[in-house]
């Protein structure tokens, strides 16, 4: 950020600079209502736990208007801050009473976020600083399109009733005998969302049939049925189904 | 066999096109011997280390594979095409905020970010780094996001254990605070600057009309 920030000095505040360039340029700056504190307590040179919250408030509402000035639009997130510095400010007006148990510090509602956010800020940075796969660092198959759509015309996508139908089918195949216990530990469709994903990261599909080989219980089986009807509706898989052989395919996206 | 083991993972590593796993090794080489396939490992990322050459072999998300060295990313870029276009900032701090603290909701995301981050969620599950695991069972039932194993081998990480520990951060964090300040000491007073330029701004628009 630092870099970008010198170059908007650079070439932004510089009277004979071009314009154009430095009016682009800061409306990518601060992307929201956090960056633009950031940037006034660096510059301020001040404790981050020790806001002159009057100082940098008015100092914000300044920046607002002059944004305003220059035609940028920015999101209500900044308006909001705004009233949140405010109503801190105001916060801090108020006396406290003698008798009445003291109160947190009200600028904390402000810096509390502001340090998470610092962190974030730096760990973000820690990221883009290591070797990326594709831009510094490459394996034998630059980009492996292991999640590539099978986009064969033997392929079609199915509707819910072909999957009722293939779900049936699955179920009958269950002897009676094994019936529901009810003191069992039931798995979470949630639960067994996380599991499929994992399988799926691996292998990028499978078939129908391969989804219920594990889990013979009737119980099993419905919430497996259920997480893969909400991963389809969640666009984390597709499902389609070969037309020679019937055998259908869940992939993963 | 020893000298035979290592080769033959060694062959193995070249053909596969994503990260081996220990288990995937075993399987293959019918080994139980976990021991012995991880000294073979070790000493063939020593050997490739040791090398220094066009690659070396890296341990990422949860298996091993070979990588070419950041060095000569510069000579590889012009033999193939760019993957994919860099990250955005926006992009690696919701991408950050995902690694640290997931599974996640949006809602929790933007209130650490304060801004909109729908737009950046979606780019991020297309280009495979990020994943939505479920609902969470509250009012709206929002989607619950988490990393991928893809996004650990972008960033060559080993498993998600391997980001540097939020104290880590802190002390980075903190180093960078310090010395950003610094720079900003000798800027002009961000006020005077936005007036002196909102002035020459219509000084400039005066003169052109004059012209």
């Amino acid at each position: 950020m630092s870099v970008t920030m010198d170059q908007i000095k650079g070439d932004g505040f510089d009277p004979g600079g071009d314009e154009e360039r430095y009016r682009v340029k800061l409306e990518n700056i601060f992307e929201g209502p956090m960056d633009l504190l950031v940037h006034l307590i660096k510059k301020a040179e001040v404790d981050i736990y020790d806001i002159p919250i009057s100082r940098i408030t008015e100092q914000y509402l300044a920046y607002l208007e002059w944004m305003k000035q220059m035609n940028i639009d920015f999101a209500g997130d900044f308006v909001l801050m705004a009233s949140t510095l405010t109503h801190i400010k105001s916060r801090m007006l108020l006396p406290t009473q003698l008798g009445e148990p003291e109160e947190e510090d009200p600028r904390l509602e402000i810096t509390r976020p502001l340090l998470e956010y610092l962190r974030i800020k730096s760990a973000a940075e820690q990221l883009a600083e290591r070797n990326l796969l594709g831009d510094s660092t490459f394996t034998r198959k630059p980009e492996p399109d292991l999640f590539k759509d099978v986009a064969d015309d033997q392929v079609i996508r199915i509707g819910l009733f072909e999957l009722i139908d293939a779900f049936q089918n699955i179920l009958d195949k269950v002897s009676s005998d094994h019936r529901v216990d009810l003191t069992r530990d039931r798995v979470s469709v949630q639960q067994r969302i996380r599991e499929l994903t994992e399988i799926l990261e691996e292998k990028a599909s499978m078939t129908f049939d391969e989804l219920f080989t594990e889990h013979r219980e009737r119980a099993d089986i419905i919430v497996t049925f259920l997480a893969i009807l909400e991963m389809a509706k969640l666009g984390l898989v597709h499902i389609a189904q070969h037309v020679p052989t019937g055998i259908i395919r869940i992939f993963f996206q | 066999m020893a000298d035979d083991l290592k080769y033959i993972i060694e062959s193995l590593l070249f053909v596969a096109e994503s990260p081996l796993t220990m288990d995937q090794l075993k399987g293959v080489l019918e080994a139980e011997d976990t021991q012995a396939i991880k000294a073979a490992v070790d000493e063939l990322i020593a050997e490739y280390d040791a090398r220094d050459g066009g690659f070396v072999l890296r341990q990422v998300a949860g298996g091993y594979q070979f990588r070419t060295q950041a060095r000569h990313n510069a000579w590889i870029k012009r033999l193939v095409k760019p993957s994919a276009p860099r990250l955005s900032r926006a992009a690696l701090e919701t991408l950050a905020i995902i690694a640290y603290n997931q599974p996640i909701i949006r809602s929790d995301i933007e209130h650490i970010r304060g801004v909109d981050s729908g737009g950046v969620l979606r780019m991020l599950m297309e280009r495979k780094l990020i994943r939505v695991l479920g609902r969470k069972e509250i009012p709206g039932r929002p989607l619950i996001y988490a990393t991928t194993k893809h996004f650990l081998e972008v960033f060559e990480l080993k498993d998600l254990k391997d980001l540097p520990t939020p104290k880590e951060i802190e002390e980075l964090g903190k180093s960078r605070l310090e010395s950003d300040a610094q720079e900003t000491y000798t800027a002009e007073d961000l006020s005077d600057a936005i007036n002196e330029t909102v002035g020459d701004r219509q000084d400039k628009t005066d003169d052109t009309k004059a012209e």
